[in-house]
Formats: structure tokens, sequence, C-alpha cells
């Protein structure tokens, strides 16, 4: 196949519910620098049922240019047609980029896709670049140039790998939730609208779906929380969460935990940082509690400025705090909170 | 019912990680243990198998060492091991071990494949929905539920803040996560006949429908430009001292980071 026929960056613009997923922009907004280096625009690919009205929320975020495919069959994910969806604008409009969150959907989708269109994927990637491959020239082997070079975390983070598909198209690429930086919203904003319908004709690999059940918490979403109060085993308990709650409550900060807490069933999923959870990258992050296991230093290790409290010194959670405090959560959380209660009070 | 489950050696992460020369890991220097999500997806298998009554194959591909995992699974209740193992086969990306797997299977009736969601080496989630696409079956991925129903199963599969309960007619591939259930044990009567038990070898030449051009390395369409240890943020200040001194500390950092 000629590669050189494939151009532009392709984002699959996640929406669930027929609301854009923020996975959406912040792959727009890492697709704009890689679209810059490349001479090429951006291109939002959004699948869904009645979803053509979001064009426009892609476009304030940086789209160039929006496939809309809309169709009945697409209501709720489900792997089939969306991935029928994607691989097909693949086929018909051949990017040279695809890039898709790394997401509960996204996961499914994108392995799904990448088989169908025999290309490579790179999964869970953190970090994008145009360069060369391979990086540092190797007599007698071509060097080739504008390269998607995707770099991630692998063996539970102990490594790092840049991988290139140097050979196939597109490139594709699964990315972290969290990660990318979303581009500064402009209203009014317009993209060329593309409407696109493969056609969709259920087959053996189209499911059913039964019945959708909706978790029901009302806490926001700790990917979005400045201050993030996260807790662990040591916390001891469900009730003793208490103590993380007033103290998030006075800073105005969310509470979020590791995967202990939610398998000790204390916390629900939706508030796990790390690896298997979410990555955060608050301003400020307490572990309270939290070892820091390798998976869930994953998920925080960005956060601007980490805070820990633990009463074993030896906790590896003291490698990736800016401040760390051995001692005891009961005694020192509650102090903490009464103490800067009286900060705030004074100001 | 037949039902296939697809099972990984992976080293133990926790006792750290190490390299060939060509950037690929070096799993023969490496502790070994069963991939957790896919324990779990063998567990699933096996409550079907004592549930409605099925034949458990479990399948791995790896160095010849990975009969290992093979024999433990005999031991906790499959029925029966196949090992696909090949110098050809040698440093795979996702697209190449699922065109393997694939190859293999085509070999095997089944009703149901499960795969586990992802390895803890990789950490991909690729290879199980990437083998439903070769095989041209339905994925249902992040399964925290599996029941049978007739000719179909029924999922509980996992979303970010939800579920959805689907029916896909069988044959059909599933995903399992470790959060699925809690793996049985070996049992020593288990463990004596694993010991004894034919595992079946299959080489590049039993693989059904396969090109060269997608196996091992040079099938992968992906390819390593580098690979390195982890470079973490340095250890940052760390104190030792009374309740009220430390809070003290905290509430004056917070201060001149201007938090407060």
């Amino acid at each position: 196949m000629a590669l050189e026929e494939y151009k532009g960056v392709y984002v699959f613009a996640q929406q669930v519910d027929n609301q854009l997923s923020s996975i959406a922009f912040e792959l727009i907004g890492k697709g704009k620098d890689l679209a810059k280096d490349l001479g090429t625009e951006v291109t939002a690919i959004l699948a869904g049922y009645q979803v053509a009205d979001l064009a426009d929320e892609l476009a304030a975020y940086g789209a160039d240019k929006v496939i809309v495919i809309d169709d009945p069959e697409l209501k709720d994910y489900r792997t089939e047609p969306y991935a029928h969806a994607v691989a097909s604008v693949i086929k018909e409009f051949k990017p040279d980029i695809v890039l898709v969150g790394a997401t509960a959907i996204g996961r499914d989708l994108g392995p799904r896709v990448s088989a169908r269109v025999h290309t490579g994927l790179t999964a869970d990637c953190t970090q994008l670049d145009i360069g060369d491959f391979p990086l540092v020239a190797i007599p007698g082997k071509e060097q080739l140039h504008n390269q998607l070079l995707m770099t991630r975390p692998a063996f539970g983070g102990n490594t790092i790998a840049t991988i290139a598909c140097p050979n196939f198209r597109p490139q594709m690429a699964t990315v972290r939730p969290g990660v990318m930086q979303k581009l500064p919203k402009q209203e009014g904003a317009k993209a060329e609208i593309i409407n696109y319908n493969p056609g969709f004709t259920p087959d053996n690999k189209y499911v059913e779906i039964l019945k959708v059940v909706k978790a029901v918490t009302d806490t926001v979403d700790i990917m979005d929380a400045k201050i993030l109060v996260s807790g662990g085993r040591g916390v001891g308990s469900a009730e003793n969460f208490k103590l993380l709650e007033d103290l998030a409550a006075v800073l105005g900060g969310t509470v979020s935990c590791s995967r202990a807490v939610v398998d000790a069933g204390w916390k629900p999923k939706d508030l796990q940082v790390g690896q298997t959870g979410k990555t955060v990258r608050p301003h400020v992050y307490f572990a309270i509690g939290i070892s820091g296991a390798i998976q869930h230093l994953a998920g925080m290790e960005e956060s601007d400025i980490i805070i820990a409290i633990n009463k074993d010194e030896t906790a590896p959670i003291f490698e990736v705090a800016d401040y760390g405090i051995v001692g005891d959560l009961n005694k020192i959380v509650p102090a903490l909170t009464a103490s800067l209660k009286a900060e705030l009070a004074n100001k | 019912m037949k039902i296939i489950v697809c099972i990984k050696q992976v080293p133990d992460t926790k006792g750290g990680v190490k390299f060939n020369p060509d950037g690929t890991l070096n799993r023969a220097a490496m502790l070994t243990i069963m991939n957790p999500d896919d324990k779990a997806g063998l567990e699933a298998a096996l409550r079907l198998k004592d549930q409605y009554g099925a034949e458990v194959t479990v399948i791995t591909m790896g160095l010849p060492k990975a009969e290992e995992v093979l024999r433990e699974a005999l031991a906790m209740g499959a029925d029966k091991g196949i090992l696909v193992t090949d110098r050809v086969l040698g440093g795979a990306d996702t697209w190449a071990t699922s065109s393997t797997l694939a190859g293999a299977i085509r070999n095997l009736d089944y009703d149901l494949i499960i795969t586990g969601r992802q390895a803890i080496d990789g950490d991909t989630a690729q290879v199980g929905p990437q083998i439903s696409e070769h095989l041209n079956i339905p994925v249902i991925s992040y399964a925290q539920k599996i029941e049978i129903d007739g000719d179909s199963v029924i999922v509980e599969r996992q979303y970010d803040d939800r579920y959805h309960v689907v029916k896909a007619k069988m044959p059909c591939l599933i995903t399992a996560l470790a959060e699925l259930n809690a793996p049985r044990y070996m049992t020593p009567g288990g463990i004596f006949d694993a010991f004894k038990a034919d595992i079946t070898v299959w080489g590049r030449a039993n693989l059904v429908d396969v090109e060269d051009s997608n196996l091992g390395l040079k099938g992968s369409p992906t390819q390593i430009a580098k690979a390195s240890d982890k470079v973490r943020k340095g250890t940052g200040e760390k104190v030792n001292l009374d309740a009220d001194a430390s809070v003290e500390y905290i509430v004056g950092k917070l201060k001149e980071k201007h938090v407060i």
C-alpha cells in the first residue's frame, strides 16, 4: 500500500448519552500539535445517534473537520457498529494517524478496528511526538521521517517504551485520559462538517443490549479536581474515610482512593486512582495511608504537589512525594483539618 | 459446551524487569505467574463447567516454559492444554499474537472463547478483541458477570460509570476482569494429574489460515523505537515528627506553595 496516500490526524470523538467525553477534546488538543508538525489538519470522527449538534463543540476545541456518522444502530456503544463506522472512515478517508481514548470504550474499539484494517495499535499512550524512526540513523537501514512516536508505560509502570508503526497506516494509538491538554474553548469556531454513513447491517457480531445500568453517584469526576485527598488501605475502614472527607471539605477538594479501597468495598470504582483506575494530575495530591504500589503511582505521579502521610517510613509513596510525613494519619489528619479551618477563617 | 481460555505466562512485575539488547522483554530471566485477568477468565470458564457442563481447553503462546501455566490451569480443573510455541513466533506484537492464536483456535470447536482483559506485562487489552476480529465473532470486553442462556451468553459489560447487560449469540469472545471472581486453588489430586497430563504442543505448521507475514517480530506492525526504565521524579523531603509538628509542617508547605 502507498503510505504517502494517508494524510491527516483523525481523533475518535467519544460521546456517551450524546455528551462528548473530555478525552475527545484532549485528543483534538494533542492532534493539533501533531498536525502542526506534519502540516495537516485535525478531523474528529463523531459517531452516534442524533449527535450532529455536537460538532460545533468539537470545532470550539480545535477540530478543523468533523465527520458525522449518525445512525440508530450507534445509539449506545456496541463494538461492532462502532468498529464498522471507524474502519469505514479509515478505508474511505485514509488518515495518517488515528487517536482513540484509552477508555473502557476505546480500549475495545481500537483493537477491533486495528485488526480489521490491518495496522498497528499502541495502547495507553502518555506521550505522542512526530519524529524519525529509527530515532538515530543506522547505517544500511532507511531512516523514516514524520513518524508518529508513541510513548507508553509498560510492565506495570516499571518501564516506558516508545513505539513506531513505520510500514502500516494509519498509525493508531489509544491515549490515556487526563494526560493530554485540551485547548482553550473558542466559542463560535466552525469546522467543516462531512456527513458520512457506511450503512449498518446487523450480523452475528451485533450484540443486543438488554439493559443499561448507570452507577448512582453524585461525586465530581476526580480527573477534574484541583485538590485530591486520596486514601488507601491504611485508612482502615469505610467509616474512617470521614477524616479525609472533612479535610477535603475544608480545602474545597475531592476524595479519591487506591485500588485496595475499591476492592475492600469502601469506595466506588469511579474514585480509584491508578493503572486500572483513573489518571489524575491535580495541583495537590494528598496520599493518606497509601503505600504507593507502582500501579498507583502510574496514575498520580504527574500531580504538581504530592503530600504523603504514612506510618511506614519505607512505603514507596515517599519516593514520589514532594513532602512525606511519617506518622499516624488518625492523629495528623483531624489535627490538620482543624488547623486549616482556623487558618482559612482568619483570611 | 466447549470453552477455550487463552492464558499467558507473565513476568511477576514485582520482581523487576529485564530486557534483551533489542528492547524486547527478556522473559526467560524473570519469575513468572499466570496473568491475573486470565486466571479470572479461567475461573469463569470452570464455573460455567460446574454449572452447565463444559469442556475447557486452555491455550497459551510462549516459550516452552509456558507449559507451566497450562499445568497450573489443568490442576485447577481445565480439561486440555495447548502450547503454541515456535521460534518464528517470537517478538510478536498484539497483531501478530492475535493472528497466531486465531490460527491455532481455527483447529478447534468452540462455543465460547474467554481471555483476560489485559496482561500485567503489556497492559494493552488488545489481543482478546483482535482475536475476535480475526475469527469474525462478536466480542464482549470487560465482563464482570457471565451467564449462559440457550445458544447465547448474557454478560455484564463494565464501563466507567455504568454497565450494560449484553446478549450475544455464541460463538463469542469475552474478556474477563480480575474483579469477576476469586480464582480457585489447585487441588492436590489436580496437581498430581496435571503433572502427568499430556500437553499438546503446536508450532507454525499447525496454524490455520495465517500468512508468515503476520507472525512474530516480522509480522508485527508496531516496532520498538526505545525502551527504558521509568525515570521517576525524585524523592522530596521526608519528615518524622509528632502530630502537631507534622500539621505545622504541612500547613507551612501549603502556604509556601500558595495553596492556602
